[in-house]
């Protein structure tokens, strides 16, 4: 079977990220950028299915501007096998990118695709769901475990509450939860041996899809901040406290 | 927006009773003054529709009821929602996993977008989110003819009770077939459902194992009728379940009184705890960044002050 696997690059899960004095945008000018984490996952688990015998071939596919190139290097240094580029300087919306892997799918007709639970950006968590109902397929969201039998992949979801068990007919769309795995390190030699592979580039325009915004980001703030707290000294004068200032008495 | 039609709220149950955030995700409904209609989807929903059909505020309960709907399929939801869907100026649930699921595939369905997780709804079109783990704050204006969202539940009011709303039957459309429910396995606990529990500890990965994690937090959320919670360093080293992580990837919780013990504060936990009323944290180093959200915060050994803190509290009834 084939696997396609969608990475978004983002600002680096330990930076914090600031507005500019406009309001107009979040500042990410000079940020370090990796791999969306639960992308990781996806690449991760596609790897060890192919390693499992179960997958043929895993082709990464990145949607944004040429500086995309590098969470593709990372796919292809961790073991992917192709990547493609749909370039594009257009900002992204869910849906957008739901048409626009659409068209992808098309041209590779893979099995298999897996897509991060959401991305930690703009923390949506929908361009999965919205590619299945595209692709009119099964969807299997925030799984945590991945089982190919027949012609069918067989899930655990991580829900409110506990799990629940799918069985879904391919080809279908997953996304991954953070449980699913522990993604490998890439070692320098393998990033390397990845720098000198080809990515193949379709500019987002060839695909023939509409990929508008639909919604407009009129300006952004930081969050209102708690009001800053008081150091106690004891536990006993954590309970007066709680007691005399906010009338809780545990 | 010229004409105002009307709103439909998803409501999220378990087979014999509403989801809590369902009362909140209706009161975030009437923003628009347009009427509301609440869909119950299931097997045997009787009793949940009766219950919805108190709400205050409802113009009717639809209920559509199949014997293939009693673990619900994305795909399934889907068909029934994109069937009425041109009714409605608003499609909103409860933002959850549950929702999560299915409104997307509504939304590519009529090819609108979906704005996650609403922490406030401006006007008709325009609403407030955060982007960044909470760190960021955006608001966005949809350009699209109908709005399909989740809502922060605990942002909003909970809808009287006290109405008589009529509920009507929807026939459902046929199974989809693209995927078979299995199984599930739910966590059994005496506690409180974290998500809208009044008191909620929390531990760390400092608390070292999964017995240390059980033997110190349980007997305090015991004492406290508090639910329990977890980082996800702590659910990742298998001290805690999955399901009681709280964070960005987790659950949101904004309970009254929040207790984070051996806690760094990292952001995507405090995404998950921030609106909590007031929040006691226990850390030995000054400056964990949890303290920065605490209102109370006490720098101590969580081992020496946590069997203190049990030993000092009434034990509940
Ligand atoms: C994409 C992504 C999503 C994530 N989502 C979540 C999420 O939803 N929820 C979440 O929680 N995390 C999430 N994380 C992980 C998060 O970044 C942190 O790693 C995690 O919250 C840290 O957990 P912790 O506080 O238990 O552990 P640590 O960061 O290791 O902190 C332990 C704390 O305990 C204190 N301590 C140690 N010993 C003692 C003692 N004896 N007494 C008192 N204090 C003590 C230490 O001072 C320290 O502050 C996510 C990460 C990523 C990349
Ligand atoms: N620009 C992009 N390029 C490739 N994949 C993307 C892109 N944006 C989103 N995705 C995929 O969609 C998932 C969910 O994103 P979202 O719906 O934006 O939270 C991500 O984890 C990625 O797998």
């Amino acid at each position: 079977m084939k696997i396609l696997v969608a990475v978004k690059r983002v600002v680096d899960y330990n930076i914090k990220v600031y507005v500019k004095p406009d309001g107009s945008n979040v500042d990410i000018e000079g940020l370090k950028m990796s791999m969306n984490p639960f992308d990781e996952n996806a690449v991760e688990e596609s790897l060890r299915l192919k390693e499992k015998g179960i997958a043929r071939e895993v082709v990464a596919v990145s949607l944004g501007n040429t500086l995309n190139q590098d969470v593709l290097r990372h796919a292809l240094a961790m073991g992917a096998d192709r990547a493609i580029l749909v370039e594009t300087d257009a900002e992204l919306q869910p849906l957008a990118v739901a048409k626009l892997l659409k068209a992808v799918v098309e041209r590779e007709n893979p099995d298999l695709i897996l897509l991060g639970k959401q991305a930690i950006d703009s923390d949506a968590g929908q361009a999965g769901q919205m590619l299945a109902a595209l692709l009119n397929c099964g969807q299997g969201t925030y799984v945590s475990t991945i089982n190919i039998e027949n012609d069918e992949v067989i899930v655990t979801r991580e829900v409110d509450g506990g799990t629940e068990t799918l069985a879904i007919s391919l080809p279908a769309v997953l996304t991954t939860d953070l449980r699913l795995n522990e993604p490998r390190f890439v070692k320098l030699p393998n990033l390397m041996m990845a720098r000198k592979k080809q990515i193949e580039t379709i500019a987002a325009t060839d695909l023939g899809v509409v990929a508008e915004p639909r919604f407009n980001v009129l300006n952004v703030s930081a969050p209102p901040t708690r009001k800053s707290g008081i150091r106690v000294n004891s536990v006993q004068e954590l309970l007066q406290k709680l007691s005399d200032l906010e009338g809780i008495t545990l | 927006m010229n004409k105002l039609l009307k709103v439909l709220v998803l409501a999220e149950h378990d087979g014999a009773q509403l989801n809590t955030s369902v009362y909140q995700s209706v009161s975030a409904a009437q923003t628009w003054g347009a009427p509301v209609d609440l869909l119950i989807i299931g097997k045997a929903t009787n009793a949940v529709a009766k219950q919805a059909s108190s709400l205050a505020g409802l113009q009717r309960v639809l209920r559509v009821d199949a014997a293939h709907l009693e673990h619900l399929l994305a795909e399934d939801a889907a068909n029934i929602i994109v069937r009425i869907a041109n009714e409605y100026q608003a499609i909103l649930a409860a933002n959850s996993s549950f929702s999560r699921n299915i409104l997307p595939r509504v939304a590519a369905m009529l090819d609108v977008a979906m704005i996650t997780d609403v922490l406030q709804i401006n006007g008709s079109n325009t609403y407030t989110r955060s982007i960044y783990a909470g760190n960021v704050i955006s608001t966005v204006q949809s350009l699209d003819v109908t709005q399909i969202l989740t809502v922060h539940a605990s942002n909003f009011a909970i809808t009287k009770q006290g109405a008589d709303a009529e509920i009507v039957e929807l026939e459902a459309p046929a199974i989809s077939s693209k995927s078979r429910w299995l199984s599930q396995q739910q966590s059994q606990s005496h506690r409180p459902a974290l998500s809208s529990a009044k008191v909620v500890v929390s531990g760390g990965r400092s608390l070292g194992s999964a017995e240390k994690f059980e033997q110190l937090l349980s007997p305090l959320a015991n004492r406290l009728g508090a639910a329990l919670g977890a980082t996800r360093a702590a659910v990742d080293a298998g001290y805690a379940p999955n399901d009681i992580q709280v964070g960005q990837t987790g659950v949101v919780v904004a309970p009254d009184l929040y207790i984070a013990i051996g806690v760094s504060g990292a952001i995507q936990h405090t995404y998950g705890m921030k609106d909590s009323k007031i929040v006691v944290a226990i850390n030995h180093d000054p400056n964990a960044s949890i303290f920065q959200v605490a209102d109370y915060g006490l720098v101590a050994d969580l081992f020496e002050a946590v069997p203190e803190l049990i030993a000092s509290i009434t034990p509940a009834h």
